[in-house]
């Protein structure tokens, strides 16, 4: 289907259904019970998944197919987000013009630094590429503030110029409020709650909008892995040498890549943007290229899928697990003789919290160390046990009929 | 007027003449040993045909082009292929991934953008890549991976990736080097099909004088940068000079 062979179009379609059934498969807990506080199917962090899944595919097919490790690609995410403000700002709130105008301007950005970065390989790419980021960061926190806003950041504003109000549906409000982001008159913030015996959930505009271009983001990407364009990343990736006594010119299918994943962290600052119209220079910071490294290790690297997982998992970890506190801990150890409740808490309480960072590093070290292979490695593994126990069982029933 | 022309190549390395005044011609279908001690010059010679090196003086033509100043990949795309010492092949890949690489090379050029196309439907380039493969024995390991083959079955794939292409002129350095005698003997009968059944020349280093007399119609004899005779093989067999540089001078 669409060009691709069986086990692709089933992975597609997974995903596909992931995201379209993600509302209810995240809420698994009833509102008001002890565990609701897991449930990670509001719009705000389902947004934030699917986006930082588009982010860290892209990183994927640069990281993942050819073995170059960016560290500056939170730069193509800032430079994407502020160039959506700037057309939510100019021209019309609707968020089309907005995300199209953040790949553009992260793909003209990724092209000049990816063209001086790719002269080298290896760690001085790495470096160059941070170095890159971090001039970026600094002129968007300084130098820039005109275009934006320096450490205030840059919002949408009541008195914005929009040259085409009413583009596309796209109008401000009557009542004088600050028009919010919407897709031909639609709020991004606008959600249908749908109230189901104990659970609520909640379908929220934005998220699927997201959702829609992350399933394209994705398709995408598998075409891209199974393309000749990326037969010869993966040869860039395993022998450049060979490559190039092959009649391969290494540097133009590099630097398209490096676009088009500088490209794919445009369009997730784009969303980001578009659903949260208020972008900061934080956005680029080095932590940030540095969290899409490890979502796409800890899910699978050159993996298709693993990448989303991953970038699912940090932000799952970042909101949720870092809500847990000593008060619900001695909830939950209530049953417990005071003593042990009190030593447990204390023991627990460093990596709860504040703390999920720790737990996130031991975490990423466990799967650095037990499964090179990321999650998806760990997927596997759990399907061939499978497997296996399947293939062994009938030999297990006819053993003892004889 | 042969198809690769070498004439006056120098090259220094600091101190170190490594190859001076190197006059050779390599004639279309022919097969062109290029024999010497170690430290001879043969593979610096080697890496000035394809672009790795540059000869500080002479010129290197091929197929009355000069392929100096151009990179590895435009002097394969002229028709040249290079096989290496240590087989270079692309060890993520599975077989067939290796073999359609040159396939898309050589129909597509140096580089040409295919982000959507899928490389399953590229059934032409697949067949032509299977063929190349039955042709070295190989099609059983088709979808193995690269890497974890023997060193006989990597080098018989680096040299299907390279006729796969048709070049005009096959570069092999020393292709049986460390191989076992069964394995070289295989390799000598596959570049001995490979010379009877294809139109292509092939220039070869060697150090095994079984592949060399069993394979060469002529043969240069290298030594110390400079060549020291070329002939046939009968004819190098016997020479006194050979002798002389591969004996030392004591003798």
């Amino acid at each position: 289907m669409l060009g691709l062979n069986k086990p692709d179009t089933r992975l597609l379609l997974i995903v596909i259904a992931l995201v379209a059934a993600a509302p209810i498969l995240l809420n698994p807990f009833p509102e008001g019970s002890g565990l609701a506080q897991f449930n990670a199917g509001y719009p705000d962090l389902m947004q934030r998944f699917v986006i930082f899944g588009i982010f860290a595919i892209g990183f994927n097919i640069l990281f993942g197919l050819t073995g170059y490790l960016s560290f500056g690609h939170a730069a193509f995410l800032g430079a994407g987000s502020y160039a959506g403000m700037w057309m939510m700002k100019l021209l019309s709130i609707n968020v089309i013009p907005a995300i199209i105008f953040s790949t553009v301007i992260a793909g003209v950005i990724s092209l000049l630094i990816g063209f001086i970065s790719l002269r080298r390989s290896g760690i001085y790419f790495s470096i160059l590429t941070l170095a890159f980021a971090q001039m970026a960061f600094s002129l968007a926190a300084s130098v820039l503030t005109p275009i934006t806003g320096g450490e205030t950041g840059l919002q949408t504003n009541l008195n914005d110029p929009r040259i085409f109000p009413e583009f596309l549906g796209g109008g401000a409000s009557i009542d004088g409020n600050i028009p919010k982001p919407s897709l031909f008159g639609i709020e991004m913030t606008a959600s249908y709650q749908l109230p189901l015996a104990g659970w609520e959930f909640t379908f929220n505009w934005g998220y699927y909008i997201c959702g829609i271009v992350m399933i394209l983001a994705f398709y995408m990407a598998i075409r891209i892995f199974r393309s000749p364009f990326g037969l010869m990343l993966k040869a860039v990736k395993s022998n450049q040498q060979r490559m190039n006594y092959t009649g391969l010119n290494a540097k133009p299918y590099m630097l398209a890549c490096f676009v088009i994943s500088g490209m794919y962290a445009g369009l997730a600052g784009g969303l980001m943007a578009a659903m949260d119209p208020q972008v900061g220079a934080e956005r680029m910071q080095w932590t940030a290229s540095g969290e899409v490294v490890l979502m796409t290790i800890l899910g699978g690297v050159g993996t298709l899928i693993g990448p989303v997982l991953g970038a699912g998992l940090i932000k799952y970890f970042e909101n949720i697990f870092s809500k847990i506190n000593d008060n619900l801990l001695h909830q939950w150890f209530a049953f417990l003789p005071d003593g042990i409740e009190d030593f447990l808490v204390t023991i627990i309480h460093p990596f709860i919290g504040k703390g999920w960072h720790l737990t996130l590093g031991l975490m990423f070290m466990a799967v650095i160390i037990f499964l090179p292979g990321g999650l998806v490695e760990g997927g596997k593994r759990i399907g061939r046990l499978v497997r296996k126990s399947k293939d062994t069982a009938p030999d297990g029933k006819t053993n003892p009929a004889e | 007027m042969g198809i690769l022309e070498v004439k006056d190549v120098g090259k220094r390395f600091g101190g170190l003449q490594a190859l001076g005044n190197v006059n050779l011609s390599v004639n279309e279908r022919t097969c062109h040993a290029i024999i010497g001690p170690n430290g001879a010059g043969k593979s610096t010679l080697l890496n000035c045909f394809v672009g790795k090196l540059i000869p500080d003086t002479g010129s290197v033509m091929f197929d009355g082009q000069s392929v100096l100043g151009r990179t590895p990949y435009e002097i394969n795309q002229m028709g040249i292929s290079r096989v290496f010492q240590t087989p270079e092949i692309f060890g993520d890949l599975s077989v067939i991934e290796n073999m359609m690489v040159p396939c898309f090379a050589k129909r597509d050029g140096s580089y040409r953008l295919q982000g959507i196309r899928s490389v399953a439907s590229e059934t032409e380039l697949r067949d032509q890549a299977e063929a190349m493969l039955d042709e070295v024995n190989m099609l059983d390991k088709r979808n193995m991976n690269a890497a974890s083959m023997s060193r006989g079955d990597k080098r018989r794939l680096e040299m299907a990736m390279c006729l796969v292409q048709s070049p005009k002129l096959l570069l092999l350095d020393e292709p049986t080097a460390g191989m076992a005698r069964a394995d070289t003997n295989n390799t000598i009968d596959l570049l001995q099909e490979i010379k009877d059944t294809r139109d292509i020349t092939i220039a070869i280093i060697e150090h095994d004088m079984h592949v060399v007399f069993s394979l060469a119609d002529r043969i240069t004899v290298l030594a110390q940068g400079t060549p020291l005779v070329e002939d046939t093989p009968d004819n190098i067999k016997g020479h006194p000079k050979v002798r002389e540089a591969y004996l030392g001078e004591a003798h």
